[in-house]
């Protein structure tokens, strides 16, 4: 598949909170060649280095992107307001493989690892299930989003004060799936790994300096050879971690 | 010395593309000014040139715009076998700038001849710089020996002074000894120039500098990355996995400024001047420091049209700074 790189210039049409920390984005922009999946890099003044921030929905003008505050310069980014400008690089990453879905899906997100499975479960047609884990009730969002796609949306918080208590890899066993996608933070993406029956697809994050191939910042063994996040990933099929 | 091949300015490939972007460039502004720079007896078209480590291969760039409108390109350092490198994080941010501890990934000498250069070639008619880097004085030559071959590597950049490797890199960067050893062992097993790559992170970067001039070195290139760190106050422990890294960035403009000023008073050979270069301007400093070319290094990481930026730019900076022939400035500021 041909990888289409492009910077250009974003205009943001809304920046809300949908909790204390976690803001919703959308920008208006080229949002062609844009997949599931994949990610942008976003230059924000003062700061050198761009942001790495998956795609969470796109449609012919618009760009979702959803973002936890949780250092300096995405606390930059909750304070920008409709109209203001963005310097963005798209299309970088792989994205989701598709082609090798199963019949029942199983999407299983943690924290802001769950944006890049809402564009998913939307190419899925709502056809999934789908676990959401949270630390608590009042961290939760896209829950009503993902069941207005007609998702089956299972929610779980590990203090119990929404859902089912316990982590989202505490539910797998009692799902009927045949494959499955997960994004979320390393250890919980190791407890899908180890957890998990099926094939499948996950999605890592790694600190990067460019985000588009040219500075190797960003590598990781695999069975297959070494993978750049920002190239090769940041979607890596389970059969080629090396765990 | 002119290589008459180069003089002409292309490989046979290409010919007629690399042709039209020649007029296309002198059509956009004044087309009296003259940015042709001859660096170790090859002619380049503008003394711009892609930093090694922060260009890939080339042809990741190739995606996002015409790479031919470069002087050159300096590819990753390449090393005998393939190296996976350090453990992530590699990267940390910092005020202006940003430190790396890449660890010289690359996939060894067989992949770059078999694989890389080929990929590079379909893109690319420009004569290239061959970053090399070893853990011995043998694996140095082996690997300069290797590309001997290669007709459009016209340019030896031997990396003495990698801060993230140990054992390696910067060990023959920052005693003169040891630089002078890489340089020989080199010069006797290669016909194209040979341009070392000097540290920034010694007490005197000219003594290094006249050690390998003494020892045959066609050309010199300065400055590598100085090595820095962070730490991250949420864990409070340093966020490169190595602990430390290379500093990279337009912070250390200034210092990379000054060796090249000091390094030109030291030596007769040419300089390739690089650090921190983000700018057109940047690009006039460093050559009235005594740089004969350039090299953009971080800046493309963050802007991945910088160096086509800059490319573009000069005949507008030139103009604005009455500079007619860019190779008259060089060692201008002495
Ligand atoms: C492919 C990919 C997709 C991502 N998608 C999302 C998303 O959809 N929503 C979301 O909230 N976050 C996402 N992240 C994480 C996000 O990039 C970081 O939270 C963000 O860069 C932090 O910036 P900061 O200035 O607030 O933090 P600081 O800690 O101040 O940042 C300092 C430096 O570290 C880098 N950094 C810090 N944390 C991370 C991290 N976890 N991953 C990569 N770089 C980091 C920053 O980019 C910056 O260069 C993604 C990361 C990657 C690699
Ligand atoms: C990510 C990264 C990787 C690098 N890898 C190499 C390398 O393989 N060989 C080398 O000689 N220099 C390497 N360098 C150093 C650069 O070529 C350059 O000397 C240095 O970064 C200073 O220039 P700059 O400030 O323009 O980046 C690397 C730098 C960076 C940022
Ligand atoms: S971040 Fe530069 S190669 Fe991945």
């Amino acid at each position: 598949m041909l990888k289409i790189m492009k910077q250009s210039i974003f205009k943001i049409k809304e920046n809300i909170a949908l909790t204390d920390s976690i803001f919703k984005m959308v920008l208006l922009g080229d949002t062609s060649d844009l997949r599931t999946g994949q990610f942008v890099n976003i230059k924000l003044d003062g700061f050198f280095l761009r942001r790495p921030i998956s795609v969470c929905d796109v449609d012919k003008k618009s760009l979702t992107i959803i973002y936890k505050i949780v250092g300096e310069g995405t606390e930059q980014m909750s304070k920008m307001t409709a109209g203001e400008k963005l310097d963005l690089l798209t299309g970088l990453g792989n994205g989701y493989d598709l082609t090798l879905a199963g019949k029942k899906n199983l999407l299983v997100g943690g924290g802001v690892g769950i944006p890049p499975l809402y564009k998913l479960a939307k190419d899925l047609k709502g056809n999934c299930t789908v676990v959401l884990g949270f630390n608590t009730a009042t961290e939760i969002f896209y829950e009503d989003e993902f069941k207005a796609l007609g998702a089956n949306v299972i929610i779980t918080t590990i203090d119990g004060t929404k859902g089912v208590k316990g982590l989202a890899t505490d539910v797998l066993k009692d799902i009927d799936y045949d494959y499955f996608f997960a994004c979320g933070p390393e250890p919980m993406l190791k407890a899908v790994y180890e957890q998990t029956k099926t094939s499948g697809q996950l999605s890592f994050e790694e600190r990067m300096g460019c985000g588009f191939g040219a500075c190797m910042g960003c590598t990781c063994k695999t069975i297959t050879g070494y993978k750049r996040i920002c190239v090769e990933g940041p979607v890596l099929v389970k059969e080629e971690l090396v765990w | 010395m002119v290589n008459a091949k180069a003089d002409a300015g292309v490989y046979k490939n290409t010919k007629t593309r690399v042709k039209t972007d020649a007029v296309k460039l002198g059509k956009k502004t004044n087309s009296k000014l003259n940015t042709k720079v001859i660096l170790c007896g090859v002619q380049l078209d503008n003394p711009i040139i892609p930093a090694s480590g922060t260009f890939g291969y080339g042809y990741e760039f190739a995606e996002f715009y015409d790479i031919n409108c470069l002087g050159s390109l300096s590819f990753k350092g390449t090393t005998r076998e393939a190296r996976f490198g350090n453990p992530t994080p590699r990267i940390a941010e910092c005020e202006s700038g940003m430190i790396n501890a890449i660890g010289l990934q690359n996939p060894g000498i067989d992949a770059v001849i078999n694989a890389e250069l080929p990929k590079l070639r379909e893109v690319f008619s420009k004569p290239i710089m061959a970053n090399i880097s070893g853990f011995s004085v043998e694996e140095y030559a082996y690997i300069a020996e290797r590309l001997d071959e290669e007709e459009q590597v016209e340019w030896l950049e031997v990396n003495i002074s990698c801060p993230n490797v140990r054992g390696g890199g910067m060990v023959f960067g920052t005693d003169s000894k040891a630089a002078v050893k890489v340089t020989k062992a080199i010069k006797a097993v290669t016909t194209k120039p040979v341009i070392v790559k000097l540290s920034p992170n010694v007490t005197d970067i000219t003594e290094i500098a006249k050690a390998v001039e003494g020892a045959g070195a066609d050309g010199v290139s300065l400055i590598n990355t100085l090595i820095g760190m962070r730490i991250d106050l949420n864990t409070k422990q340093p966020i490169i996995a190595n602990t430390m890294g290379g500093f990279s960035g337009p912070a250390v403009f200034p210092i990379a400024l000054r060796m090249v000023y000091q390094v030109y008073e030291a030596v007769k050979i040419p300089i390739v001047g690089i650090g921190g270069v983000s700018r057109a301007e940047d690009v006039i400093e460093m050559m009235l420091a005594g740089a004969t070319a350039v090299q953009i290094g971080t800046a493309n990481l963050i802007n991945p049209f910088a160096s086509k930026e800059i490319v573009e730019n000069l005949l507008n900076i030139m103009e604005k700074y009455k500079i007619k022939d860019l190779k008259e400035i060089i060692g201008g500021a002495h």
